[in-house]
């Protein structure tokens, strides 16, 4: 690689070929505003705010996508260049709805932060723009086209990796929509609900469809008895809405605060995510000994199961049956919860606290129901909770740790690490060693299942038998390894995995849907090696260890697909249209 | 035959173009980068681009439906509502605007009843503007299907239109 010699305002500046003008930049102290790049996306350059000007060239050049040029003389904050970028905003802005203090993205909307970084007090061109109508169509994500600035993110991380392709660019000039296939709305077409457009979008033009308001008025309601459950990576996150690190474990502060919000009882996901690994644990070893179909393939992210039920419905045979562990406790609050307290099923609200907006649609499906009542009532994101947190006036820094209710709050470190990915892996190897061989896993750090690479594979010895596992994160990756495994299966009429591990979401559900906005790769990885550390940190770290799991199969599901646990926590699929996203039919 | 007749068999029609709009798209299979060649044939069977034929050409080519959909958005050459047989196009460059290109297209809606980007119930006529014929020494020009007529008056409108069954 060569080295590129160069002046950024009169500084000399020496980089490695390829890097562009903005980090280059950077490197030499000048920060050059930007507004539809993202440092996990390939530049595009559709805003055109980073302009800087170079000496020879009449036409300004962006910088996030012009890498540096021997003898370039780059002038980042001239007069022109700070009037260009004013004038392009101020055309952004007049087309743009804006009603700041009552947009969802108030605070946290890079339009907003760009217009003080660059000065704007005032306003030469009015307003001008028609209004257009909300997509209200699905029961996850609103888009806002009002809001929307046509940057390009959402299609960008939706086209590229995720590979849904739900969003795309559609008519030109001043009619130019960001929309989904003939316009019909998100909640027809094949979007699976990851909102990794809602994390990427730069203002409030996406964001998740609120049902703050439906759960305050059943707090509020004296004949009904709210349970709520908080999914493994919100300790990881919720933190960060209240001003703490990225990164900060909030187990405990969070139990509190729900405590005080008047929630009737305060249980955990992560008791749920160890039933999970026991039932899906049960699976796993009934197949590789029975010789049942394999790879079996988790089930725990909704976002990858409308994912496969439209695009590889061929494989929906190989995922395991397990509900995720959302599902898993909405039907065990309406049964087990409510037999043992002696509340009639019908009073229990169940509410759950998601990092994710595909659960939202995932408990409204209409087989979730296994309670004879809808399993789940209430889906909030990690946003959602952290306004109600600060609505109800409580920060959550300042509380003290409390651990959730029993008997459905008790948690493995094995159950914490669902939240990153490679995380139900290693919990379902722990708990299937065990399942296995009848002895304990010694090292219980399996490190190959870790870290933030898009698709990892390993070989794992359980006394003898060989494993090999796979997992991916972001469906773009996803689509790589179940592409091999389709690729296998046809032509060998076998796979030579036997689990893998797949997550809708960049990094697991610690970069989800409803995570705390301003995720980017390197937040997500932070927020990850907390939930591993926590795992470490707690007395039990394998599924099957857990006292209040051992208790339940005791008092009531009997034993790890047993009858019952079928009825209540096991699911089945369906095949979708590539169109519309509708089921087609049974499979 | 009746304009009514005309219709209904053109909807019958409709659906038996289909094994031939197959046909017409086999060597584009799982070419992406063809989209627009496809979608063009079929522009040309149809007369226009249903739903339908969209997603077959999304199928087949292995093109996600949203680009397929966005890429027809584009171009002002697809449409997505069904063509009359014959496309009333009333110039609206410089010099038709300022010779009344206006007051003719307002005049075509309304005799016809329908908007512009729009087609008649009855599927004889579809209207749409263009910007410059190059026949801007006989504005405000109005071109029916290949054939262009200069200094259109709006009296002289209906004795044009009616040559086109």
């Amino acid at each position: 690689m060569n080295a590129i010699k160069a002046q950024i305002n009169h500084m000399e500046v020496e980089v490695q070929e390829g890097t562009t003008i903005l980090d280059a930049a950077k490197k030499v102290g000048f920060t050059i505003p930007t507004l539809c790049h993202h440092a996990d996306l390939k530049p595009q350059g559709s805003c055109g705010i980073c302009v800087v000007e170079v000496e020879g060239f009449p036409a300004m050049k962006r910088a996030c996508m012009t890498e540096m040029v021997n003898g370039w003389k780059i002038h980042t904050n001239s007069a022109r260049v700070r009037a260009v970028r004013k004038t392009l905003l101020e055309l952004i802005l007049s087309n743009h709805e804006m009603d700041c203090p009552i947009c969802i993205k108030n605070n946290a909307c890079e339009l907003q932060r760009l217009a003080a970084t660059l000065g704007m007090t005032t306003l030469k061109y009015p307003q001008n723009f028609q209004k257009k109508k909300i997509d209200n169509t699905s029961v996850a994500i609103v888009r806002n086209p009002n809001k929307c600035i046509l940057c390009g993110r959402c299609v960008q991380v939706c086209t590229e990796i995720q590979t849904v392709n739900a969003l795309a660019l559609s008519m030109r000039g001043f009619n130019t929509v960001i929309t989904d296939a003939f316009d019909a709305g998100l909640g027809n077409s094949v979007c699976v609900n990851c909102g990794q457009c809602i994390v990427y979008c730069p203002v409030g033009a996406l964001y998740e469809k609120s049902c703050v308001d439906k759960v305050w008025e059943v707090i509020n309601d004296p004949g009904k008895h709210v349970v709520v459950q908080e999914a493994p990576a919100v300790r990881a996150t919720l933190g960060e809405e209240f001003g703490m690190e990225p990164g900060s474990l909030v187990s405990g502060k969070m139990h509190a605060t729900l405590r005080r919000m008047r929630f009737d009882a305060v249980f955990d996901t992560n008791f749920a995510a160890d039933l999970t690994i026991l039932e899906e644990g049960t699976e796993i070893v009934d197949r590789v000994k029975n010789g049942g179909k394999l790879p079996v393939i988790t089930s725990c992210s909704p976002g990858w199961i409308k994912f496969m039920e439209t695009f590889y419905p061929h494989l929906s045979e190989y995922v395991s049956t397990a509900k995720s562990p959302q599902q898993m406790f909405g039907a065990l609050s309406k049964t087990y919860y409510s037999e043992i307290k002696g509340i009639p099923p019908e009073k229990i609200v169940s509410v759950s606290v998601m990092p994710c907006t595909a659960k939202k649609f995932e408990c409204n499906r209409p087989e979730m129901n296994s309670s004879r009542y809808q399993d789940v009532d209430y889906v909030l994101t990690t946003r959602e909770i952290a306004r109600m947190m600060k609505e109800a006036g409580i920060d959550l820094k300042e509380m003290p740790d409390e651990p959730a209710d029993d008997p459905m709050g008790e948690y493995s470190g094995a159950a914490t690490i669902f939240g990153v990915t490679g995380g139900v892996m290693e919990a379902a190897l722990r708990s299937a060693y065990f399942l296995i061989t009848g002895k304990e896993l010694e090292d219980l750090d399996i490190l190959p299942v870790r870290g933030m690479e898009g698709v990892k594979e390993a070989e794992i010895d359980v006394n003898g038998l060989k494993l090999k596992v796979a997992v991916a994160h972001g469906l773009g990756n996803a689509r790589k390894i179940l592409d091999k495994v389709s690729t296998q299966l046809k032509n060998e009429g076998k796979s030579e995995y036997h689990i893998i591990e797949i997550m809708a979401c960049p990094g697991g559900c610690v970069g989800g849907g409803g995570q705390p906005w301003g995720s980017n790769m390197a937040r997500r990885a932070r927020r990850g090696e907390t939930l591993l550390k926590e795992d470490k940190s707690l007395p039990y770290r394998r599924s099957h260890e857990n006292p209040s799991i051992k208790a339940i199969y005791e008092k009531y599901l009997e034993q790890p697909n047993s009858k019952k646990a079928h009825h209540l926590l096991h699911t089945h699929y369906y095949k979708r249209s590539k169109v519309d996203g509708k089921v087609i039919l049974d499979t | 035959m009746s304009a009514k007749n005309h219709c209904n068999c053109a909807r019958v029609d409709e659906e038996d173009l289909y094994p031939k709009l197959e046909e017409m798209i086999a060597q584009h299979k799982g070419k992406p980068t063809e989209l627009i060649m496809a979608l063009h044939k079929a522009q040309n069977l149809f007369g226009y681009l249903p739903k339908k034929a969209q997603e077959l050409i999304s199928e087949r080519l292995n093109v996600p439906i949203s680009t397929v959909c966005g890429v027809i958005s584009f171009y002002s050459f697809f449409s997505t509502v069904p063509k009359g047989r014959h496309t009333v196009k009333v110039c609206l460059g410089t010099a038709c605007y300022v010779r009344g290109g206006q007051q003719t297209l307002k005049k075509v809606e309304k005799e016809l009843n329908t908007k512009v980007g729009s087609t008649t119930e009855d599927r004889r006529y579809s209207v749409d503007i263009v910007r410059c014929i190059g026949a801007c020494g006989l504005a405000p020009a109005v071109l029916v299907d290949k054939d262009v007529y200069g200094r259109v008056k709006s009296t002289k409108l209906m004795d044009i239109l009616g040559k086109y069954e």
